[in-house]
């Protein structure tokens, strides 16, 4: 125990005291997300592999040395060599090329869907958010039933109706069938957070607080609002891909030999009944992949954006 | 309460009557005759079809008079078999995907939640890890995938298990298990999550302040509160079981009704393609109006409220 | 009068990323039998970990008793397993929450909530722990008990909610009451009847309890004993007569004067302490309250001051008591 002297019972100056004070450096909202998401190992496994498969996507076929549509009838079901890498299907044609270029397809559908959807989300939401009670309230009606129709349903009986007699449908009718009921959810949780920001801009005004400070709170609410809607995207895009895959496999998606990665599977059903089996494993493999990434992406997401989970 | 109730069978009515007449209006929509792939045929024979499908009448006519055959439950015929109608084709089907669908659903029910309980309360631990593959697995692997999976390396490796076809238990394990796990995993993630967040709540720790056993909290406050989100999932989840049974069903040649329609649709058999989307639909939701029901009996505060929300 | 609960040297920390925070650094309290003790001071300072550490409510990773011992009734809680402690809780120590919006389940009815912890340790029958869930509801003046036995807690209002969690906590007849602040979330009405009811039944159960506020005002009605913390220590403790009438602490005195008054000049503005407490990742070596203290001495700085004893029970954490302060004490004519 130290000696107390009669100067240490002198007053401590403000400097002094204001040394004490530890300052937690303010943390910026998008690189302290980005910060969390990175920590996040499965996610950034799921963002590696889109990166990866985004761009095997488009040099795939581009390397490959084949075309899509080649057939070559000396070369038919090979099994994977060193000059098929993925083997060949029934009509000769290269699979290694014909399934990266399902994957463009699938991640185009994909990523279409999801765009449109948050579009007429946004729209919608937005319009709804804004208007009056009753419009607002018969809005969210309509929203509901369409929303009860099956989505999947719709997509198959449209990709019948408007699919022409024997070969595949077209890829306008398929992301209108994807889109006509799936983005309802975008569109409630856009209202919800536009109604959100009504009611805060509504007790800031009636706080008479500077329009300084209502700026500020617009800072925190938006990022709070793109958040979730991030989220939501992040997770369209498997349920798109997934709603093809669907109809490729049900013989309702695209028209071959554009075939998409469903397409290809249902393919290769036929194929692995036969023992070749390499002609499904590929695309299925490539779709699972695909869900996979974007679902643990989206998960890793939701979770770095969730304020309790700070640490 | 009874308002409530009200409200949503209004609703489904409302829903139903969307879908029929989307089903309907779609399919008259497409060009051309369905009876084209029959090949050349005498124009009195021609004649003669039309009126009996009474496809010569004017379109909004048809509309009427085939919605009154639905209150009756009056299918119509198919336009490709000559022996039977579309209720009779939906005889035969429907108890077949019926059983698929609910072992499936059964299994999932049983297993997702208890999957993710487990998980949220063993959190970031062994049991959660495992849990949480099993359903990352689940939800990423679209069923189909899993079901050719299941019949390449199971079926054909493992004599007990029939490739394919329908009949006797040992036939519907391998589809039900495909078909159900999607639903399985994604119960599970949601009720992990909703766990986590209940058993963070204060009344647990009001729980636990009574000197109530952990099995007893985790029970009786945690479990009880963490099922309802999973319960008001539980409709779509029954959505898409339907749809993935047509798949599923394919795959494992089961001669349910997704059968009839996966043919009906290569076929382009219009009244069969119509029977079964509002067979189907009618079916959806119904259950979806259970579990309505189900989710108000299990959350008292909606029980009291008028607002469905 | 004999000691219900001794809490001697307690210290309890918490595990985490960034390394461990002291919440509750070496405390020693006393609760008497039928007596009241408040511990007062502001969120963060370690109060509530201090009642949920009583009655081993912590989740255990990732708090862990650091040092210390809490002695009820002459048994160290800190020792006892998880088992031993359901047979306490509930029956011998309750505790009393703050946000009753959130502390009941709702999924379940009020009258099973009431009477489950007496179920399990006293085994009764459905039919008695019906009549016993009514009972307490007309204890705590609940109307119409025997319609709202049935009924669910969104049914309910804050303040009779809060009723509900006192029955609930007073159904075994427990000898110690923790109550986290209680009335906090509450009309300022209601607050009073709560504070009433607590009273009543304290003094027909022979109760002791602890009362965990921020509010003064709450304190100055109910208490015996008053515990002042700060950044996980007492900085002050004595009789409620004590702290009110002569409070020795800077903190204490700033706690007093920041209680807002009826009889303020118009233009005085509303006192309130400036800053926040430190970070508890690295206790301060000194004095904690040092970077807000308006008579902050060089000392203060690196070295904790000892308790130092105004009367038998009042005592205070503080330089300015030592006899070198002499000067300082005088400039700021500490009142």
């Amino acid at each position: 125990m130290t000696e107390l002297t009669k100067e240490m019972f002198e007053r401590a100056s403000e400097e002094q005291r204001n040394a004490e004070k530890i300052r937690r450096p303010s943390i910026k909202y998008w690189p302290d997300v980005w910060r969390r998401l990175k920590q996040n190992k499965l996610a950034m496994v799921g963002l590696t592999l889109i990166i990866l498969i985004t761009i095997m996507a488009i040099i795939g076929p581009m390397i490959s040395g084949y075309t899509y549509y080649e057939q070559d009838y000396s070369n038919i079901n090979v099994k994977p060599n060193s000059e098929f890498w993925f083997g060949t299907d029934e009509l000769g044609r290269d699979l290694f090329t014909r399934t990266w270029y399902g994957a463009r397809y699938s991640l185009l559908i994909g990523i279409l869907a999801a765009a449109i959807d948050f579009t007429i989300g946004i729209l919608y939401g937005g319009i709804a958010g804004v208007s009056s009670r009753r419009v607002d309230s018969i809005m969210m009606r309509i929203a509901e039933v369409i929303y009860s129709i099956p989505y999947l349903l719709v997509v198959i009986l449209m990709s019948v109706v408007f699919s022409s007699q024997g070969s595949g449908t077209s890829l306008f009718v398929i992301i209108l069938a994807m889109t006509i009921t799936d983005w309802v959810p975008m569109a409630i949780l856009v209202r919800g957070q536009v109604l959100q920001l009504k009611e805060a801009e509504y007790s800031l005004a009636s706080e008479s607080l500077g329009a300084d400070q209502g700026w500020i709170l617009r800072k925190h609410i938006i990022p709070n609002t793109l958040g979730p809607i991030l989220v939501n995207v992040t997770l369209t895009i498997p349920r798109a891909i997934f709603a093809e895959a669907t109809l490729g496999f049900l013989g309702l998606g695209l028209q071959a030999p554009k075939s998409s990665l469903g397409t290809l599977a249902n393919d290769g059903l036929a194929g692995m009944a036969v023992g070749l089996t390499y002609q499904i494993i590929f695309p299925a493999l490539l779709i699972s992949l695909i869900m996979f990434s974007f679902n643990v992406l989206g998960d890793g997401l939701r979770d770095a954006l969730d304020p309790r989970l700070r640490k | 309460m009874k308002k409530y109730l009200l409200k949503r069978f209004v609703m489904s009515i409302i829903t139903l009557w969307a879908i029929v007449t989307i089903t309907f209006f779609l399919m008259h929509a497409i060009p051309g005759n369905p009876f084209a792939k029959e090949g050349k045929m005498p124009p009195v024979v021609y004649e003669n079809l039309q009126k009996k499908y009474g496809l010569d009448k004017p379109l909004y006519q048809q509309y009427l008079i085939y919605l009154g055959n639905l209150i009756r439950g009056d299918f119509g015929d198919s336009m490709k078999s000559r022996v039977e109608t579309v209720n009779d084709m939906i005889e035969r089907g429907f108890p077949v995907s019926a059983r698929l669908g609910a072992q499936a659903l059964v299994f999932a029910l049983v297993f997702g939640p208890a999957l993710g309980a487990m998980a949220a309360l063993y959190q970031n631990k062994i049991p959660d890890y495992i849990s949480m593959i099993v359903a990352i697995i689940g939800i990423s692997v679209p069923s189909f995938v899993m079901g050719t999976f299941l019949i390449q390396f199971v079926a054909k490796n493992i004599g007990f298990f029939p490739i394919g076809g329908w009949g006797e238990f040992k036939h519907t394990i391998l589809p039900s298990f495909a078909l159900g796990l999607m639903p399985l995993a994604t119960m599970a993630r949601l009720m992990r999550s909703s766990m986590l967040e209940v058993l963070n709540q204060d009344y647990i720790k009001t729980a636990k302040s009574k000197g109530l056993t952990k099995f007893a909290v985790i029970m009786k406050h945690a479990v009880r509160n963490a099922i309802l989100p999973v319960v008001s999932v539980l409709g779509i989840t029954i959505s898409n079981l339907l749809v993935g049974s047509f798949v599923i069903e394919k795959i494992f040649g089961i001669p349910g009704l997704g059968m009839f329609f996966v043919k009906s649709i290569g076929n382009r058999d219009y009244t069969l393609i119509m029977g079964t989307t509002v067979f189907y639909a009618l079916i959806l939701i119904l259950m979806l109006l259970l579990v309505d029901i189900t989710y108000m009996l299990v959350d008292p505060r909606i029980r009291l409220t008028e607002e469905g929300h | 009068m004999e000691n219900i609960l001794e809490v001697k040297n307690l210290q309890v920390s918490f595990k985490t990323f960034f390394g461990e925070v002291e919440a509750v650094r070496d405390i020693s309290f006393t609760v008497g039998k039928k007596e009241t003790v408040a511990i007062v001071g502001e969120s963060g300072c370690g109060k509530s970990v201090t009642a949920s550490s009583i009655m081993q409510l912590l989740p255990m990773p990732p708090a862990f008793y650091k040092g210390g011992q809490i002695l009820f009734k002459g048994e160290d809680i800190v020792t006892k397993t998880e088992k031993e402690m359901q047979d306490i809780r509930g029956s011998k120590i309750s505790m009393v929450f703050q946000d009753p919006m959130t502390s009941l389940n709702p999924t379940m009815k009020i009258g099973k909530q009431i009477v489950e912890g007496l179920i399990k340790h006293q085994k009764l029958s459905k039919n008695e722990a019906h009549k016993k869930a009514i009972e307490m509801l007309k204890l705590v003046a609940v109307p119409q008990p025997e319609k709202r036995v049935n009924q669910y807690p969104h049914e309910f209002s804050g303040g009779m909610r809060q009723r509900v969690m006192i029955a609930l906590a007073m159904v075994a007849n427990p000898e110690l009451l923790i109550a986290d602040e209680p009335t906090t979330a509450l009309d300022v009405t209601v607050q009073a009847q709560i504070l009433d009811l607590m009273k009543e039944l304290q003094d027909k159960l022979n109760m002791s309890i602890i009362l965990i506020t921020h509010d003064l005002g709450v304190v100055a009605d109910m208490s015996d004993k008053v515990i002042v913390m700060y950044a996980g220590q007492i900085v002050e403790q004595g009789s409620v007569n004590d702290i009110f009438k002569n409070p020795m602490h800077p903190y204490t005195i700033k706690l007093l004067a920041s209680v807002p008054r009826l009889n303020m000049k118009r233009d005085e503005s509303l006192h309130y302490i400036e800053g926040t407490p430190p970070d508890l990742y690295i206790p301060p070596k000194g004095c904690a309250f040092f970077d807000r203290c308006d008579y902050a001495m060089k000392v203060c700085k690196d070295h904790m001051p000892n308790p130092e004893y105004h009367n038998e029970e009042h005592y205070s954490r503080c330089w300015l008591n030592h006899p070198l302060a002499v000067d300082v004490r005088r400039e700021g004519s500490v009142e």
